[in-house]
């Protein structure tokens, strides 16, 4: 049976850091239990059974006016190690409205919520692992992690490869904003280039004139193996 | 070409108006599912023993009552039951809980010519966790955990924590705690 590969070390965060206060009393303190992969790790959800529209991928198209902001395609591919392209990946995508705050009861920041704007979508990758969202710019927002903490515009994707280990969820930021220096959530990823690779890339190729910019933002799943074919039973 | 897997940020406290929109997620048994019929409530607790209200997401992978993925990886055609799934996904409520209906899953192959005890796979993603954990809940009384190759990689004193007890007064029914930190902290995995 094909294991996937484990962790390069400083390529992903820690559980515990220092600057991210909520990680203080909710990151183990126990060493974990490195486990071999069976058929309950190299299997996962195969997503397939709700069907997925054309409108689960435009964050703009909810109701019936348009969301206020500065429309934007945010689209690339979703890659295993190897750098082929992961297709029917789950990508399920969502952020705050233009003014940064989320529609959500507990989100008490003193913005407008927009009537016109959920801020969910979500989209199966295509044969190529290839993915394209429309929406609209989320706007920064302060939280109260230390004294004047802000967050970086930023779009949360959860994905779902081919395994259960292949599981990611993480975030997409945009070019040169100055807070993301700044940002714990972004700064605890030791690896500068793993930080780098987080951020999005203005496209004008992606971009629609008279529409929407484009930004382009690549993923990369574990794995090396787009289909393992081994009898996972022996 | 060779890449290095993204990094994972934190799913933080609001996530629930996209990932836990669809309430059915929390059953994974549908109609006509074979096996024994379960409830199984977890619940999210931090290094205080505060449950984490509403700000965790539990998902959960298991096998059906044959002990069968459904998933091109599993072999075992014969095996699959067409009314199960096995996929569960919810957030906890104000009490740090959320409650999955299923079936017990049957033994599944460890790749050794072993038969792993009965399990189901977890993802925990919470605000504070910068990635998510994974875990195993097992069945406390289960005669099989005595056999169990990843339990057997647990210290002794640890496995406990990976066993869901049934619930006082509420039969097929399980609780499972996931202690994120701190005295009886839950076993996560490296996988």
């Amino acid at each position: 049976m094909s294991e996937y590969p484990r962790t390069k070390p400083g390529s992903q965060p820690e559980y515990a850091y220092e600057g991210y206060r909520s990680t203080h009393r909710r990151a183990p303190s126990q060493p974990l239990i490195r486990l071999p992969h069976t058929l309950s790790e190299l299997t996962g959800p195969v997503y397939g059974h709700n069907p997925i529209g054309p409108a689960d991928a435009d964050l703009t198209a909810h109701f019936a006016d348009p969301p206020q902001g500065e429309r934007i395609i945010v689209a690339g591919r979703v890659l295993d190690e190897d750098g082929r392209g992961v297709p029917n990946a789950l990508v399920e995508v969502w952020q705050a409205n233009a003014a940064g705050r989320y529609r959500h009861s507990g989100d008490n920041h003193p913005a407008p919520i927009d009537p016109n704007f959920l801020g969910a979508g979500r989209v199966i990758t295509d044969d190529a692992g290839n993915y394209r969202f429309l929406t609209i710019k989320p706007g920064a927002y302060p939280w109260r992690n230390h004294h004047n903490a802000w967050r970086p515009a930023h779009i949360h994707f959860s994905l779902f490869g081919s395994a259960f280990v292949t599981r990611l969820v993480t975030q997409m930021y945009f070019p040169n904003d100055p807070l993301m220096p700044l940002d714990p959530v972004l700064q605890s990823i030791p690896d500068k280039d793993a930080q780098e690779r987080l951020v999005s890339r203005f496209d004008l190729s992606l971009t629609e004139p008279e529409w929407a910019l484009g930004y382009r933002f690549y993923i990369v799943l574990r794995g090396r193996q787009a289909t393992p074919l081994e009898d996972a039973t022996k | 070409m060779s890449l290095i897997p993204s990094a994972s940020q934190t799913v933080g406290p609001f996530f629930n108006f996209a990932l836990t929109s669809n309430p059915h997620l929390g059953n994974l048994a549908g109609e006509g599912a074979e096996g024994e019929r379960i409830r199984l409530t977890v619940r999210v607790v931090d290094g205080d023993g505060v449950p984490a209200p509403g700000d965790a997401l539990i998902e959960l992978w298991q096998a059906n009552s044959r002990g069968c993925y459904a998933h091109p990886l599993d072999p075992r055609e014969a095996e699959r039951d067409p009314h199960f799934y096995g996929f569960g996904r919810l957030e906890t409520d104000a009490n740090g809980e959320c409650v999955f209906e299923t079936i017990k899953p049957g033994l599944v192959p460890d790749g050794n010519g072993g038969m792993q005890a009965p399990h189901i796979n977890v993802i925990v993603l919470a605000r504070g966790l910068l990635k998510h954990l994974y875990t195993r809940i097992y069945f406390a009384g289960e005669p099989a955990n005595a056999r169990d190759a990843a339990l057997a990689q647990v210290p002794e004193y640890r496995r406990e924590t990976l066993l869901a007890q049934p619930a006082a007064g509420q039969p097929k029914s399980w609780h499972f705690e996931i202690r994120l930190l701190g005295e009886a902290e839950t076993v996560f995995f490296d996988v």
